[in-house]
């Protein structure tokens, strides 16, 4: 009960909605089983003994009773429901909270997948028992006791006679949903892998059509189409196995009755109304019971779901605010003092004792080989992560001095992989600063040299991006990325690898724009590229975490260092080029 | 624009735009049902026949034992004290129980049967078709709609294909059975308590499609919260960023807030839907015994009936509800199949725009000589891409494609792999009009590398044999140690047979981009084309590629397009394009001599790395 106590505070303010459904639920199933002893009472007292003046009122206590039914069924059902439905509203909304508050250590541990499901089927599968499971798990305990009293009222050894088949059929039940869940699960696996066959195939379908692989990847399709037809038809074997045996055993009882009961009313010792109500009472204990597997399994499921969603409301914020953190306007004066970090304790530390100072309108250059620790340096500044040793000053002061709105609010960030969101390019350009004019806007867009292409799409800067960004190219991409970065006017602009997909032309002049606008800024540019960084007042070499070698493009070439060797790669071209041209 | 500030009150609620499929239904339409049920015909003599013959058996059963147990057992064996009749009831009772448990067990067996080969069958030619369709087909479309279709709306058809047809004709017979039985027994009491069947199915079409209708606006809500969702993870970091966790808090308030009412609609109207069927139930059960016990005073021998009879029609009208109300349900799920397959069909229809012709011949191993006359080309009828574009390639040479975005360059490449045909002219390759090859022919003589390789999932030796899937370990091995790819993959954990994914982590761009030239040489074409192949590769892994490079293009006909001037300098012919025709071509030093475009080009690089 642990998992529905830790989260006792979503669902116990509404308990009142549960605490009505089940008190209607004591009128509905008492109702249920009225409708047989009323059949009961025609048969024996009414048509039997001819009292034929007593159908009248029969008939209207039975309308009435029904009528009651009806609206207790309701008010079960729907109270039931609502329970269920605004627990989990403020459920999901806690949830999505924390997932907001999770700091990036969370995330690059967990899949998206994962959190997904979470979110989805978890919570989903807790509404579901909140909503139906418990209710319905009362409402079976309820119904077989009423129905089995009566039964026990009208004839002790009848009742006892039909019942001898029950055990059996509680064994098949909880045999059939022991094999049956596992069988599901398989399916869903087999779905999930059709699933990702499909996906690759057309998200790859240019490789598939230019290797002229077709007919390779229908046969491998059918391989997993046929897998899953086979896992379906394993699952149905189970259905044909148990299904039918299920309703045997309660024909078994049924034909009990029949005989048992039969000769009783030969003997005297029944009346022919009692028999024919327990043919209905009987089915109201074996239908339920069919269920019983259905219901416990559920009551599993939902525990299980209810651990992971604790699991996310319980997850470590590793980035907290200080209560005595402050909120000024910030100049991007940015210090490292022996900063070292590592991600994951006993890992190799991705950063080793890394200092620099970054006054106001300086540029710093990033540059080193895929884990080197560029990125590493500019996650420090917004604070995304905290390093195991050293300070990391801004304006002098530590960042977690800093609120992290603040902090995050002056940090203008383009990273490597621009992610757009699904809504208009406007938007995604103002996604930063929502008080942000379309002038600053359009201004912004024409810096990262994003303007042009965006006035050439159908609808302008309402053009609708798609999932993902869908429609535009790399380029275009990390263009408005840029744009969005230059919005929120920071005091600090963070260029990590940005413009690795734009032509150099372009680069060339969103580098001469973003100049100007940077001018008594903070700058970091992480490239591949000379080019794009050898304008940068101090480079920074890095190699395994460490600053290898930093200065100005013109002392790191005298270096004759790593950053000499880079440069030789890139323009040796370039240069014997030139003398040809000349 | 104007000036005026974007922010108003409701503009977190608006921040994202995610659009959802909102036509589920479509109304009836027999020539998709005819065109549906001929996925059904392969089985027609197999599984089918089984499966009714099986469903007829326990329908027989089910409506038999009513009155056996009502007319025979109570009027006849109970009452008139018979004990015998009533052992040899209960005795032939228990064997048709026996009976319908056996044709159960077959029925649940063969519909399954039948409608998992069906969906199996309908899928594989779905995606079989899709496979076929060209470039033009998917660019209009996005990976996921394709995949909805051959997901969804092939599974949606699951249920109407397995117990649909079968439970349609059970229905239809219990129903019309359970009615004459009724009439046999009692003429006037069996048109008394009809009358609520009627009522019943008004009920559970009416009210049904009303309640999935909600339930379908439901859909759609949670559909935008999950799109929300899966978009608010992915971009955790640039929320982050940029500090926007509270408004799009906001927002997901907005989007919760809209699931929970939508919800709330359809939960009040699912939960009318049970009352009333039982109302109308107890409406019939309220007739039988006002009505029922007045012809029970009357007695047989006066018109009216006896008491077994009363207790098959209690049980009967027990019976009514299960069939109305599951043809109510095959009714709602007929309308949503007709959205789905209408879905399927129009892919289905959809044919090929590079069509092989009926007399294609196969190429036979190619020379390399590739030529285009006079090709115009467009993507969209008022859009030309390619004006008049005529050039010569020789066997062995190495070209490259010069130009801004949207030059032209790619569609070259794209028409010598006949990804599509040319709006005017023709491209020949060694004198043969690709309109009259086979298209497995031409291209299996074709390797494109493009910027993004597609990584599938599988091991690395998966994924280079790719390109050959009849190549040796030993073949795959010896192509990535010719490219300089056998460095890194030995360095993998597991080597040549560790996992990647397209998602995963575990490559880097310049690795994706070896493993992409293996595959391409393991495929041994005989003509490569390069497009934009190196662009987003760090300096370090470039030079590794330039070799790889080297390896590839030695003997064959090779496309290079680049930004990258050092990777277009050595090529035999330049090509420079501009809005769709061929500016200047020649090798760089003549270019460079003739001070033109390409002159500029050049120089403006090199001018833009030293000004800054």
């Amino acid at each position: 009960m642990g998992t529905f106590q830790k989260l006792k505070e979503f669902y116990w303010p509404f308990r009142s909605y549960f605490f009505w459904s089940i008190f209607l639920l004591l009128f509905m199933t008492a109702i249920t089983v009225v409708y047989p002893v009323i059949l009961q009472i025609t048969i024996d007292e009414v048509v039997i003994q001819n009292r034929y003046n007593l159908i009248p009122y029969i008939a209207a206590i039975f309308l009435g009773l029904m009528v009651i039914k009806g609206l207790t069924t309701f008010g079960f059902q729907y109270l039931g429901d609502y329970f269920g439905m605004t627990s989990v509203y403020h459920l999901r909304k806690a949830l999505y909270n924390k997932l907001q508050r999770l700091s990036f250590k969370y995330y690059d541990n967990a899949k998206t997948g994962d959190i997904m499901s979470r979110l989805t089927s978890d919570v989903e599968g807790f509404r579901f028992f909140l909503s139906a499971g418990f209710a319905e798990l009362i409402r079976i305990v309820l119904l077989i006791t009423v129905s089995l009293t009566v039964m026990f009222y009208y004839s002790v050894s009848l009742a006892l006679v039909t019942m001898t088949a029950i055990p059996f059929l509680i064994v098949v039940v909880f045999q059939f949903d022991k094999r049956v869940h596992p069988s599901f699960r398989k399916i869903r696996k087999s779905m999930g892998i059709l699933n990702t066959r499909i996906q690759e195939n057309v998200s790859g379908i240019n490789t598939v059509k230019s290797l002229s692989r077709e007919d390779f990847e229908i046969d491998r399709f059918s391989t997993s189409n046929h897998d899953y037809k086979k896992r379906y038809l394993d699952t149905s074997m189970i259905w044909s196995k148990y299904f039918p045996l299920m309703e045997l055993i309660g024909n078994i009882c049924v034909v009990a009755l029949l005989s048992y009961g039969g000769y009783m009313v030969i003997q005297g010792s029944l009346q022919v109304g009692e028999l024919v109500a327990f043919f209905s009472l009987v089915w109201y204990i074996l239908g339920p019971l069919m269920n019983l597997g259905f219901i416990i399994n559920q009551f599993s499921q939902a525990k299980a779901s209810g651990e992971r969603l604790i699991e996310i409301l319980d997850a470590n914020e590793d980035i907290k605010e200080k209560e005595t953190a402050i909120e000024v306007p910030i100049n991007g004066h940015v210090t490292f003092n022996q900063v070292t970090l590592t991600y994951i304790k006993d890992d190799d530390s991705a950063l080793k004792n890394v200092s620099f100072d970054a006054p106001p309108g300086k540029t710093i250059g990033l540059i080193g080989s895929t884990g080197s620790g560029k990125t590493s340096i500019t996650q420090l500044i917004t604070r995304f992560y905290e390093p195991e040793k050293g300070e990391v000053l801004i304006d002098s002061r530590p960042v977690w001095n800093y609120k992290l709105k603040t902090l995050r609010k002056h940090i203008g960030f383009v990273l490597q992989e621009p992610f757009l969101f699904s809504t208009t390019i406007k938007e995604n350009i103002a996604y930063g600063n929502l008080d942000v004019t379309d002038e600053q806007i359009v201004s912004a867009a024409k810096r990262a040299e994003a303007h042009d292409f965006i006035m050439a799409m159908p609808k302008a800067y309402d053009t609708m991006l798609g999932e993902r960004g869908m429609g535009l190219s790399g380029g275009q991409k990390q263009r408005i990325a840029i744009a969005r970065a230059i919005c929120i006017n920071p005091s600090i602009l963070v260029l990590d690898d940005a413009t690795s997909a734009v032509d150099m032309e372009t680069e060339f002049k969103i580098q001469k724009a973003l100049k100007e606008v940077m001018r008594d800024r903070t700058s970091f540019i992480i490239a591949h590229r000379i080019s794009s960084l050898k304008h940068a007042d101090e480079i920074l070499v890095l190699e395994d975490g460490e600053v290898v070698e930093r200065g100005t493009h013109q002392t790191l070439l005298n270096n004759n260092g790593s950053y000499r060797r880079i440069y030789d790669i890139q323009y040796r071209d370039q240069e014997e080029m030139v003398q040809t041209s000349n | 624009m104007s000036g005026k500030k974007i922010k108003e009150e409701s503009r977190h609620l608006k921040r994202f735009h995610y659009t959802v499929d909102t036509v589920i239904d479509k109304p009836f339409n027999w020539k998709q049902i005819w065109r549906l049920m001929q996925y059904v015909k392969p089985y027609a003599k197999t599984y089918l026949p089984g499966a009714i013959t099986a469903m007829l058996i326990s329908t027989i059963i089910r409506l038999t034992v009513p009155i056996l147990v009502g007319k025979v057992a109570i009027d006849m064996a109970i009452r008139d004290e018979n004990p015998a009749l009533l052992t040899y009831l209960v005795f032939i009772i228990g064997i048709l129980y026996v009976f319908n448990y056996a044709a159960n067990v077959f029925r649940i067996k063969w519909v399954n049967h039948l409608g998992q080969n069906v969906i199996y069958d309908l899928r594989q030619h779905l995606f079989s078709h899709v496979q076929r369709l060209s470039h033009r087909f998917f660019d209009s479309r996005s990976a996921g709609s394709i995949l909805v279709r051959i997901l969804n709306d092939v599974n949606s058809l699951q249920e109407l294909f397995t117990n649909g047809i079968i439970s349609l004709l059970m229905d239809m017979v219990t129903l019309v059975g359970i009615i004459i039985i009724l009439f046999v027994l009692s003429p006037p009491l069996a048109l008394a308590v009809v009358i609520v069947i009627p009522l019943m199915f008004y009920i559970s079409t009416k009210l049904r499609k009303n309640i999935r209708r909600s339930w379908q606006e439901v859909r759609m809500h949670q559909s935008r919260l999950n799109s929300h969702l899966n978009e608010s993870l992915q971009g955790m970091r640039i929320t982050q960023s940029f500090s926007q966790e509270e408004e799009n808090a906001e927002f997901f308030s907005g989007v919760n807030k809209g699931y929970f009412n939508s919800f709330r609609i359809a939960a009040k109207k699912s939960a009318m839907f049970r009352p009333l069927v039982e109302l109308s139930d107890a409406i019939g059960t309220v007739i039988l015994i006002a009505y029922g016990s007045y012809l029970l005073l009357l007695g047989p021998e006066n018109g009216g009936i006896a008491i077994g009879t009363f207790v098959s029609f209690a049980f009967f009208l027990g019976m009514f509800w299960e069939p109305i109300s599951r043809l109510g349900q095959m009714y709602n799920q007929l309308l949503m199949a007709m959205a789905s397959s209408e879905r399927i069909f129009e892919f289905l229809d959809e044919k090929p725009n590079v069509k092989e012709k009926d007399n294609a011949y196969s190429l036979e191993q190619i020379e390399g000589n590739i030529a285009f006359e006079n090709v115009e080309f467009s993507y969209q009828s008022d859009r030309i891409a390619l004006k008049d574009i005529s050039l010569d390639i020789e066997a062995g040479q190495t070209i490259a494609l010069v130009g801004h975005t949207g030059s032209g360059k790619s569609t070259i490449a794209n028409l010598i792999s006949r990804f599509y045909d040319p709006t005017k002219g023709n491209v020949l390759i060694d004198g043969h009009n690709l309109r009259d090859v086979s298209l497995d022919s031409l291209r299996s003589q074709i390797s494109v590398v493009l910027q993004d390789t597609f990584i599938f999932s599988g091991t690395i030796m998966e994924n280079i044999r790719f390109g050959r899937p009849n190549a040796t370990d030993q073949e795959v091995m010896e192509a990535a140690k010719v490219v300089g790819a056998d460095d890194f993959i030995s360095r993998l954990n597991n080597g040549y047979d560790t996992e990647v994914e397209e998602r995963g982590n575990i490559l880097s761009a310049g690795e994706r981009q070896l493993l992409s030239f293996t595959r391409a040489l393991l495929a041994n074409p005989r003509i490569i084309i390069l497009d934009e192949a190196t662009a987003s590769i760090d300096t370090e892994s470039e030079v590794r590629i330039q070799n790889a490079l080297r390896e590839l293009l030695k003997g064959r006909t090779s496309i290079i397009i680049a930004h990258r001037l050092s990777t277009i300098r050595d090529a035999d012919v330049i090509f420079v394009l501009e809005n769709g025709s061929i500016l200047e071509q020649g090798n760089h030093e003549a270019l460079l001599e003739k001070e033109g475009k390409y002159y500029h080009l050049v120089k403006s690089q090199f001018h833009m790395l030293d000004a800054i």
